[in-house]
């Protein structure tokens, strides 16, 4: 028996504000697949939970007219994966879901609760980070918009108010995939039903001639305690020619910033390590699926 | 607290009284007496509690029965038609001896049922991947795939 005072269940985003403001020690949850592991470790108890499972608006997943892709914040990763236009559009993001848990996982996680959560393991948000995301938070008062590298502020912590708002919908603007080719690589033990030691997404657009990188975005989870852009590398790549030696540069260059842990899963001297191959390959296959070749 | 929910538990309607801290599990087990529904690590991991939600595999261990309210709950003593014949996923595992202790098993066969629902085919490596939400202590997988293989393969 889970400890659980409370139950409710929103059936809109304004019922979940009344819920919120009426039921000051309530939390919300989507798929239940942090929360309710929370609860069984008794790291939460005498929750008073209130469910989005059954608010069909925060699920949707659809193109605005300027092009941006708006993901609701309660779509499951099968969802997400399977869905037409992110495989289209943002093949990386429908990658990275695949990548989370198992197939049962992955019908009733949420990207909001994989967001919110605000784990740096989480498979999701280096992809959103490399895709430069806005995060839309609605509370009483209306909504705001968070660009998702401005979202996370410790491990664990998160810029959202989670006793009044609630995350909508991750809004991934034209400009950050229109021609742009992406790669997410996660570093696990095995395969399925891993925790990411280290996860690498890559975010490039080449010039005219696919000779040179226009820009690129490179971003990493649990290399630091938040999630990371890796701004000196992508300073260093604006214009560079795709030759061995960017990809040396980018090997030296990329732990500046990065502050990677010592733990039972991975040594330090391992994680640095698989920081500079990781971002290596990343940007390769990342180079490849934006149009380019490597020679 | 408890609470009023309504399911349908296996084609037929269920009008029940639940704790509100109550996983779907213990309700379906403890209250409905469907035992094929296994409690493995109640944490998500082994995928023996496995339950087919509107269709979809969901682990019950982890699923809060209120939230069941109103949608409609597939287990394996579901699967047993009129005449008492096995599913197709059923019967392939035991021709291919795909059961040892048969801990696993109900969740796998979920899992299969619902692949034979996609109307998808899939090769090995596919079906690996399908498959991994389950852990079985026993056979080492490799007749678990080829009971799948012979019903939603890609050459069956
Ligand atoms: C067996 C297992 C394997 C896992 N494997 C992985 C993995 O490989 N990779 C990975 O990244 N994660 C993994 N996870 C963790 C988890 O599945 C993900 O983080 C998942 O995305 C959480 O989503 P949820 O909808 O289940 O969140 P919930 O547990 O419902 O919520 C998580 C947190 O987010 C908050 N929240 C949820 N939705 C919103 C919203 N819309 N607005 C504001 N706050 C919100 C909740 O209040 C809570 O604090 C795994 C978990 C399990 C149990
Ligand atoms: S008992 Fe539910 S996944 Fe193990
Ligand atoms: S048959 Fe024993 S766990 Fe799978």
């Amino acid at each position: 028996m889970y400890d659980i005072i409370h139950t409710f269940k929103a059936s809109s985003v304004n019922d979940v504000l009344e819920l919120l403001s009426s039921n000051s020690d309530a939390m919300l949850v989507a798929g239940g697949t942090d929360v309710m592991i929370r609860m069984r470790e008794r790291k939460l108890r005498q929750a008073s939970l209130i469910s989005l499972l059954d608010i069909p608006d925060l699920k949707t997943i659809s193109l605005r007219e300027d092009g941006a892709i708006v993901i609701g914040a309660g779509a499951c990763f099968t969802e997400i994966s399977e869905n037409t236009i992110v495989l289209e559009k943002i093949p990386m993001l429908a990658h990275a879901c695949r990548q989370v848990g198992s197939p049962q996982i992955r019908n009733i996680a949420t990207i909001g609760g994989n967001i919110c959560n605000g784990a740096v393991s989480a498979d999701s948000v280096p992809s959103l980070y490399a895709l430069d995301a806005e995060l839309e938070l609605w509370g009483k008062d209306g909504s705001r918009l968070v660009p998702i590298r401005k979202f996370h502020t410790g491990p664990g912590q998160t810029v959202l108010q989670k006793d009044r708002e609630l995350l909508t919908a991750i809004i991934i603007p034209l400009s950050s995939y229109a021609h742009h080719g992406g790669c997410y690589i996660k570093f696990g033990q095995r395969n399925a039903m891993e925790i990411s030691t280290l996860g690498c997404a890559v975010n490039v657009s080449l010039t005219g001639d696919k000779k040179h990188i226009e820009k690129a975005a490179i971003a990493f989870g649990v290399a630091a305690p938040v999630p990371m852009r890796c701004a000196k590398v992508e300073s260093l790549l604006i214009g560079a020619e795709i030759n061995e030696e960017m990809f040396f540069t980018v090997r030296e260059n990329i732990l500046e910033g990065l502050k990677p842990r010592d733990s039972w899963r991975a040594s330090l001297e391992l994680r640095r390590q698989l920081i500079r191959e990781m971002s290596v390959r990343a940007l390769k296959q990342a180079i490849i699926n934006a149009g380019g070749s490597l020679q | 607290m408890m609470k009023i929910i309504n399911m349908v538990v296996n084609g037929k309607p269920a009008e029940l009284a639940v704790e509100e801290g109550e996983s779907l599990t213990d309700t379906l087990r403890n209250r409905l007496g469907l035992t094929s529904v296994k409690k493995g690590c109640e944490v998500g991991e082994c995928g023996a509690c496995t339950v087919l939600i509107d269709g979809v595999a969901k682990n019950s261990c982890i699923y809060l029965s209120v939230w069941a309210d109103g949608h409609s709950i597939l287990t394996v003593e579901g699967l047993r038609t009129e005449d008492c014949e096995l599913h197709p996923i059923q019967k392939a595992f035991v021709e291919e001896a795909a059961i040892q202790c048969g801990f696993c098993t109900p969740g796998l066969v979920l899992t299969g049922v619902e692949l034979v629902n996609s109307g998808k085919k899939f090769n090995r490596e596919e079906l690996r991947e399908q498959i991994s939400g389950h852990l079985c202590r026993c056979t080492g997988y490799e007749n678990i795939l080829n009971a799948l293989e012979r019903v939603v393969g890609k050459n069956s």
